[in-house]
């Protein structure tokens, strides 16, 4: 592997493990950081997937002298997607921070009511 | 033949832009909606008539071959959700427009329609696409409408509850993209034929790695245990044609993606013991969950992932019994959870919540009511002669064909999850039903049947019926079904009929 080829597989390494370290965050924005950050390594391996192939779909020159076209265009998608939905999880959560002033997100009432089953019922 | 592959998301997809345009009229809207709704029905119906004896229709956007163009796949399979979830998105859609009529709703925000039939368009190709970044689009499609309408009508529980719904769903789709790049770094090829004829030469471990990305990816989106603690969450939050669609649809999109991807490109063996594991995991996970809750919504979505561990189980099992026993029972599942939630709906309707500790007495209050809970409920168990009994069985006569002791441990997994489900059915049952109805439900109903929301609730009550109707027909229809069903999971499994329509002489 090039030395190119090499620094970006290591960018995506560290775009995943900081992506999902963000996304096990109770922030609602780490959140979405990390929801950006896990979009942008996907894209990513997208456009390094160029790398593996030997033929270029249409013209079928040698390998190295023509980019594959279908990842950079399957990465163009996959950015637009990335970016609207990010745009509307921002929306979401300035929403969320609107309604009640804080971000992180919240215990789950339900469990916390069949959690308190196991003790001594109150009566109803 | 392209006009009639493409029709079951173009014409949603326009009918959208339609609406879109109508929205300062709500009924010319709600018409538009329901004549585009109609139109997807007949397409698939079509569909399904041409490729019933088996034949796989392709077609080729911009006639270039397949692998180089985007190319749309019908197969049995295929045109047999499409047409089930067709229905049943028109019948939901009757619904919601029974609900605005007498303005039950409360300002129904302009933009359901045209959402509501994106979300269409979003199914349908998902179920048509012939490669995976097609599907992966689908998926976008879907999950974007879905994303916006589980906020309809926010307050602050939901747009929390939608907040988990939308992370959960990114996190699923940028795994998935990352999976498309993998699967094109190691055969160079998208279109899901091509792969699956390239990645028989690949290592084993490669493919292993593969399929178990893909059972994570759609795994999530179909809720399977370990994996299904969002819907709970999410589901039950949303108003109820909303959750009655995501309920009976987005999970057996995410199944219909497991099948496809386990059965065509992995050949299946791979993980079949991965896939009883979890099949017996989500069967009794789930309706654990089910018996403990007090609200009817959280009751079924709990439920409904226990359910998926049915057609988990009959996948893992790769015979075409199995996936035959696989499609009737998505088939029947389509069709009796939306029901349910369907209902639920009415009964928040009547008495305002759902909650299991302040209802009683249903029975009195609306007989109508009563049966139209029952009979999809027992459906949902499993009792004979109803849709949910033929599923079952056609899945536990191929778990016995193929033997060995997990097996025999996820067939026993299942007879505890159905009799549990009944369990967890009769509790809803003796609470809500029986008894004598509080003083307020009663006045409730009258004020309803009295006030000027009295056509509307007719016409949800009587959309509901046919939705019961619906099940009902599944279980006539079952004997011709279960045709069907084995001649598509003939040719799930071997694949040849599929490659052989999309890749004529095997050539790319």
């Amino acid at each position: 592997m090039n030395v190119p080829g090499l620094v970006l597989v290591i960018a995506l390494a560290i775009l995943y493990s900081s992506g999902f370290y963000l996304l096990l965050q109770r922030s609602l924005m780490r959140v979405v950081f990390g929801i950006v950050m896990l979009g942008h390594a996907a894209n990513l391996s997208l456009m390094l997937t160029d790398a593996a192939i030997t033929l270029p779909p249409l013209l079928g020159g040698r390998s190295g002298q023509i980019s594959d076209p279908l990842p950079q265009a399957l990465a163009l998608t996959a950015i637009v997607i990335t970016f609207g939905v990010t745009t509307y999880l921002l929306a979401l959560a300035y929403r969320v921070w609107l309604g009640d002033a804080n971000d992180e997100v919240p215990d789950d009432l339900e469990d916390r009511r069949i959690g308190r089953l196991s003790e001594p019922e109150d009566s109803q | 033949m392209n006009l009639l592959l493409a029709g079951p998301f173009v014409i949603p997809l326009l009918g959208a832009g339609i609406t879109l345009l109508l929205r300062r009229t709500p009924r010319s809207q709600q018409v538009a909606g329901v004549v585009t709704l109609a139109a997807v029905v007949a397409d698939a119906a079509w569909l399904l008539s041409l490729t019933a004896d088996g034949t796989v229709l392709t077609s080729h956007a911009g006639n270039w071959p397949a692998p180089l163009g985007i190319t749309l796949v019908a197969d049995p399979l295929a045109a047999l959700l499409l047409t089930v979830s067709a229905v049943v998105l028109i019948l939901v859609l009757l619904y919601a427009i029974g609900q605005d009529i007498g303005g039950l709703s409360r300002a129904t925000p302009q933009t359901f329609h045209p959402l509501y039939l994106v979300l269409t368009a979003g199914v349908c190709l998902s179920f048509l696409a012939g490669d995976l970044f097609n599907l992966f689009v689908a998926f976008e499609v879907m999950l974007t409408a879905s994303y916006a309408l589980i906020t309809q009508a926010p307050t602050r529980a939901r747009v929390r509850a939608s907040m988990i719904y939308t992370v959960v769903g990114l996190t699923s789709s940028i795994l998935f993209l990352t999976g498309i790049a993998l699967v094109y770094a190691l055969v160079g090829t998208v279109n899901m034929a091509d792969i699956a004829v390239k990645l028989d030469g690949a290592p084993d471990d490669l493919r292993m790695v593969l399929a178990l990305l893909f059972l994570v990816v759609f795994g999530i989106k179909a809720a399977i245990v370990p994996m299904h603690f969002w819907l709970p969450d999410s589901y039950p939050v949303a108003i109820t044609r909303i959750s009655a669609i995501f309920a009976a649809l987005l999970t057996k999109v995410a199944v219909y993606a497991i099948i496809r991807t386990q059965t065509l490109l992995f050949g299946g063996d791979d993980v079949s013991a991965v896939l009883l594991w979890i099949a017996i995991a989500t069967m009794v996970v789930g309706i654990m969950g089910a018996l403990v809750q007090d609200d009817i919504n959280r009751i079924m979505s709990f439920a409904l992932v226990s359910h998926i561990g049915f057609m988990i189980f009959g996948l893992a099992l790769n015979t075409v019994a199995g996936i035959a026993g696989v499609m009737v029972y998505l088939v029947h599942h389509i069709v009796v959870q939306a029901t349910m939630f369907l209902v639920n709906g009415l009964v928040r309707q009547f008495v305002g919540h759902t909650s299991l500790r302040s209802i009683r007495g249903l029975t009195a209050v609306s007989p109508a009511l009563a049966i139209y809970f029952f009979l999809p409920a027992v459906s949902l168990a499993g009792i004979p002669p109803m849709s949910g009994f033929i599923a079952k069985v056609a899945l536990f006569q191929a778990g016995v064909e193929v033997g060995g002791w997990l097996t025999w441990v996820a067939i026993g997994a299942g007879l505890l999850t159905s009799l549990l489900t009944l369990i967890a059915i009769f509790r809803v049952w003796t609470r809500a039903f029986w008894g004598t109805p509080l003083p307020d439900m009663l006045t409730a109903r009258a004020e309803l049947k009295r006030g000027p929301d009295a056509a509307g609730l007719r016409m949800m009550t009587a959309t509901t019926g046919v939705m019961v109707a619906v099940g009902v027909l599944v279980a006539l229809l079952g004997g011709p079904l279960v045709d069907l069903s084995f001649t598509a999971a003939h040719d799930l499994l071997d694949g040849g009929a599929y490659i052989e329509a999309v890749l004529p002489g095997g050539a790319s």
